[in-house]
Formats: C-alpha cells, structure tokens, sequence
C-alpha cells in the first residue's frame, strides 16, 4: 500500500544543506499496523510529513496505493489527505474556538458531505470514542485525554485507510494513553493501517512491526521477535 | 468549500482577540466612507442645484437674433442687415418639424410702470404662451402666465417678475390689480415662481413685466422681433435645427445659409453640455480625493490581515493536514477582509446618510445653500462608494490571503 523507494528528503537553509532522511527504502502493507521509533533529530517527523502526503520527497518515489505522489498537484495532495490519511497529532491540533462537533466536521465539509450526513457522521464519531456529551465543549473545556479522542474522531471522518499518529500520547497521563492505545488497537482490527510515531519503546512493542530510524536511514526493519 | 458560519464564527473570535486593533481598523473604515460619501454627496448636491439653476433661464433652448450678412448673395451684397419679424416663428415652425416650440420676444427698457402712487422704470417684455415652457415663466398660486386668448385679442395684462411685484406691491396681493405702463392701463394676471437664474441674455426674469408680444406690438408699435426662443423635441437635434434656420431664413431673407453671420444662435443646450461636463469633472475629482481617504483605511485591513494570518498559522496548518486546499484558505482570509470592509463601510454609509439627511432638515435660508446645494446620496453614490468598497476590500485582502494560501503546512504545524 505504502512504498517508498529510494526516498531523500533534504532541506536547504541559506547555503546549509541539510538531508533529513537518506534513500529510505520502505513497503507497509494495507491493515499493517507499524511503529517508526528513533531520537530526536532521527527523521521521525519528516517521514511521517511525507507518508502523510504534506510534503513530496526531493529524490527518489513515493507511490501510494501504486500511484507517485511525486508530481501531485496541492489540490491533489489535500484531497489525498482528506480522505485517504488521517492525522492524529501529538499536540491534537484542535481549532481552539471550535466545538468537538465543529472540530469532527472540519474535514467533512472539505470532502463536501451533505448537512445531514456530516451530523449522522459526527454523532456516530463521537459516540464511537466515548464522547457524545460532549460535542458543544470547546478543546479548552477538555481533558487531554478527551481532546486526543475528539482529534482521532476526527483522523476518522471521511474514513480512510490510513491513521498517521505522531506521539499521541506523549501529552497524556498513562492512564488516557493507555486508553487512547486501546484505540488504535481497535481501528486496526477494523481493518485500518496504523502508523505510529513514537519514541516510547513500551508502545513500539504493541505494534506488529518496528522500523527504526536513526540519522535519517532506516536502522532495522521488522516484525518483533 | 466553505463554511460561511464557520468564517464568520472566526472573525467573532478575533474581533475578541484584537478588540482594539479591529475597532481602530473599522474606525478608518468608517471615516474613509464617510469622507467619500459627503465629498461624492456635496458634489451630487452641487451638480443637481445647478442643474436647476442652469435651467432658470430654460431648458434645451435656442436664442436666435438677426445680424448682418458677410457674404454677397444673389446679387446683393453684404453688410445687409437681417431682422426679425413677428411672422418668422410661425414660418419656421412650418418648416422645421422638429421644433417643439418657437416664439418671439420684444423687449423695452425704462418703460414707466406705476402702481398707486409708486412709478418704477421697468424692462417690459413681449412674450408668448410658450414662455411658460421654453423659459420657465412658471405662474405662483392664484395667478396664470399669458395665453393664446390674451395674445389673439391683444388683452391689456401683465404677468409680473417675482422681484419686480415685491418691489411695485409689497406683501400685497397683485392679481387683478390694475398697473400703468407708460400710462396705459394692465392687468396683473400672475406672478413668476421664484427661480434661481443662472444666466440670461436680457437681465434676469424676477425684474421683468411681461405682456403678450402682440399686445406690446400693438402698444410700443415694434417693427422687428428682438429675438426668436426654440426648443426642439429632442435636444440631439439641436445643431440640425441651427443649420435648418438658417436655411429657411437664408431662403426667407436672401442670405446664403452658410453665411454664420447673418443670423446669431446661442445653443444654450451645448453650453449646459460643457458645463455638465465640468461638474462631473468636479465629482471625479471628489470622489478622487474620498478614494485616497478610503485606500489609506485599506492599508489597515491589510494591516490587520497580516497580523491575524501570522497568529493563526497553526490554524492554517491544521486546515490544510485535513484536507484544506489552498483555495480554501484563500477565501477564507478574503472573506474575512470583505467581512471587515463590509461592517466599516455599513457604519460609514449609515453614517453618511444620517448626516445628509439631517443637514437637508435644518431649515436654513441662506443664498450660499440656494447656489451650493445641499449635499444629497443617491443611490447612484450608494453603488460607487460600494463598488470601490468592495474592490478595496478585495485588494487589502487578497495579498494577505495569498500569503496565508502559501504556506507550507509542515511549517505551520510546528508554528507555535
């Protein structure tokens, strides 16, 4: 489903060159459920910005679902963000003067679902993570627990095959990130493809598969032993 | 697609972010609205009272006077002098179907006009029904303007300037009164409408005692017309009646029609064309001046766009990870600086109006307000101020939202 062959990243300030990741050669299969683990500064981020379709590589191909991402138009970019990937980020990334509601129906307005069906929608999210009393709440009158589940709720909107995680739980206490986890486990049953960044190894090890980054190349691949 | 509750929802939520900022923002607005608004709305003021003005005299009329020939003609030579006679209107009525009206006029000076034991020395005029239309000799309550009637039977009445029955009557009423005009009896029949009068070509109509040109043929035993009024039906064809006349009277008289001299015509039409022209100049020029106010409150938008586009980065960001295109954020930010021009310039326009609306109210009487105008918003005023409203808010907000458009979403999710 994901391949990426020969994959460069490098980014240029003034005349500083700067290779974030370095010929990354990588295949996830669709319903995989994968953990990229390594320090900081390993190229995390960056790898997860190009699987994720925010940035394209600058050597080398990423072709998702047999097709380059390479040359995509932004427009085609974002309609792949829309409906193919979602994104749940380490800081949620609510909009803070939006409701859960509101927040959920961000990226079903963007693949322009009708009014009746975005509320049915929204309704089933919020009530599949637990949170159908809170849909007028604010991401300040939140939890942090509750905002990850709202920011999932909406990662799963116009459903898509692929959940792009970076630290999800690295806001949370152990008790919501265990919960959040649980989360994922179940998306992955359902059928989705799970991308977990993570430096947190207790976490990498629930996952099928661990690929390890350092200095911008992959320093093993595989299922655990 | 765009969620126009969500934008507005937005903008709510920044107003309460940077109350002072935005209110400042809308303050200019308001203020470059207002400023276009009265420049363009004393102008409009300007330009309908002297439109008025200009028409005191008439409206869409010729003045036609005899004169002297230049060129030989058919044997005879020039120099000759062309006058007119009392018959001339009525042959070039019958020849020129495009004339509406046409009239003679006679005209004495110093003639005695006495009232009691008042005797003023007046400018008597001879004139026709016509008048009322072509030269705006419009009858007060109570009184009438000369009629056929009174020209068929050569009646005895005289139809006063408002000037001249304030200075012969005084605050008395002078219809039916009987007047002396060097010593012959005359009935005043109605009083002129007070008029502002702009030009004229035999002093001003308030200060004149008009009575029907063939009483005054009969009376002051004129041999010649002084001068011919026209108006034609539609004023386009100003210039082919001109070239007309003089065919006719070239054929009547023995001149050659192309001689400009043997006849003289003052084509007031084109000079209210100049003089209209003028006015609009001012009112570019005005409203010029209201544009640059306004442009300078569009720097503020702009101003305000930047500064919310850079603190909603991470809102950008979040957008665009979510599917977002950038056309999407582009409009938003558009819309929001159209949101912002659009509640500035509502106040400004209101503001304006009541402003006008309340100056039309004050009752004052001054010769200044009689000249000047007051200052009126049209409708027409309405739509340009809207227009370059919604074009400046298109431009202050548009490079901003190209900006916001631009930005690289990886980049905006790391903004904090």
């Amino acid at each position: 489903m994901i391949d990426l062959c020969k994959v460069t990243k490098t980014y240029i300030t003034g005349t500083v060159e700067f290779k974030a990741l370095k010929d990354i050669d990588l295949q996830i299969d669709r319903g995989e459920f994968v953990a990229i683990v390594g320090p900081s500064g390993s190229g995390k981020s960056t790898l997860m910005n190009l699987l994720g379709c925010l940035d394209v590589p600058t050597s080398g191909e990423y072709r998702l679902e047999g097709h380059s991402v390479n040359k995509l138009t932004s427009n085609q970019l974002a309609d792949i963000r829309n409906t193919k990937i979602g994104f749940v980020f380490q800081a949620f990334n609510l909009l803070p003067y939006a409701t859960s509601y509101e927040n959920i129906e961000v990226p079903l307005l963007f693949a322009k679902v009708s009014a009746k069906k975005r509320r049915d929608r929204i309704l089933e999210l919020l009530a599949l993570v637990g949170l159908a009393d809170k849909l007028n709440n604010k991401p300040t009158e939140l939890s942090g627990g509750e905002m990850q589940r709202v920011a999932i709720a909406r990662a799963l909107a116009n459903d898509p095959d692929i959940i792009l995680a970076d630290e999800p739980t690295g806001n949370l206490d152990s008790k919501s990130g265990t919960a959040i986890i649980e989360m994922f486990h179940q998306m992955w049953k359902s059928g989705k493809t799970i991308i977990l960044i993570t430096h947190d190894m207790k976490l990498a090890d629930q996952t099928q598969r661990i690929i390890r980054l350092k200095d911008g190349a992959i320093d093993g691949n595989g299922n655990l032993a | 697609m765009i969620n126009f509750a969500t934008v507005y929802n937005v903008f709510i939520r920044d107003f309460h972010k940077q109350k002072k900022r935005i209110t400042l923002t809308l303050l200019a607005l308001g203020w470059g609205t207002i400023s276009i608004m009265l420049l363009l709305g004393f102008g409009e003021g300007l330009h309908t009272q002297l439109s008025i003005n200009q028409k005191g005299m008439g409206d869409e009329i010729s003045i036609l006077w005899g004169g002297q020939t230049t060129i030989p003609f058919k044997g005879l030579g020039k120099g000759r002098h062309i006058h007119l006679f009392k018959e001339d209107p009525a042959y070039l009525k019958k020849r020129i179907p495009e004339l509406r009206y046409i009239a003679g006029e006679y005209h004495r000076w110093g003639a005695a006009v006495k009232y009691g034991d008042k005797i003023l020395s007046e400018h008597i005029n001879g004139i026709a029904p016509e008048f009322e239309m072509m030269r705006a000799h419009i009858p007060m309550m109570g009184g009438r303007m000369i009629n056929e009637l009174d020209m068929q039977l050569k009646r005895r009445v005289a139809f006063l300037g408002d000037g001249f029955k304030e200075r012969l009557f005084g605050d008395e009423d002078p219809i039916g009164k009987q007047i002396f005009i060097n010593g012959m009896p005359f009935m005043v029949i109605g009083v002129m409408q007070e008029k502002m009068q702009m030009s004229s070509y035999s002093g001003s109509d308030e200060d004149k005692v008009s009575i029907p040109a063939t009483t005054f043929q009969t009376v002051f035993g004129d041999r010649y017309l002084d001068n011919i009024v026209y108006q034609p039906w539609d004023v386009d064809n100003m210039k082919s009646v001109e070239r007309q006349v003089y065919e006719a009277m070239g054929v009547r008289y023995k001149f050659d029609p192309n001689d400009e001299r043997a006849l003289q015509i003052w084509d007031t039409a084109e000079g209210a064309r100049e003089f209209n022209n003028m006015l609009t100049g001012i009112n570019i020029f005005l409203g010029f001046i209201g544009s640059l106010t306004l442009l300078i409150a569009g720097v503020g938008v702009a101003n305000i766009m930047y500064v919310s586009i850079k603190e909603r980065t991470r809102e950008i960001g979040i957008k665009m990870a979510v599917g977002a295109r950038r056309s999407y954020i582009l409009f938003q930010f558009l819309i929001e600086a159209l949101l912002i021009t659009f509640f500035g310039g509502l106040g400004g326009m209101s503001i304006s109006y009541i402003l006008t609306e309340a100056f039309k109210r004050i009752p004052i009487e001054s010769e200044v307000l009689d000249f000047m105008g007051r200052p009126t918003i049209s409708l027409e005023i309405g739509l340009i101020v809207v227009s370059i409203l919604g074009i400046m808010g298109i431009i202050s907000g548009l490079f901003p939202a190209m900006k916001a458009a631009s930005v690289n979403p990886v980049e905006s999710l790391r903004h904090e």
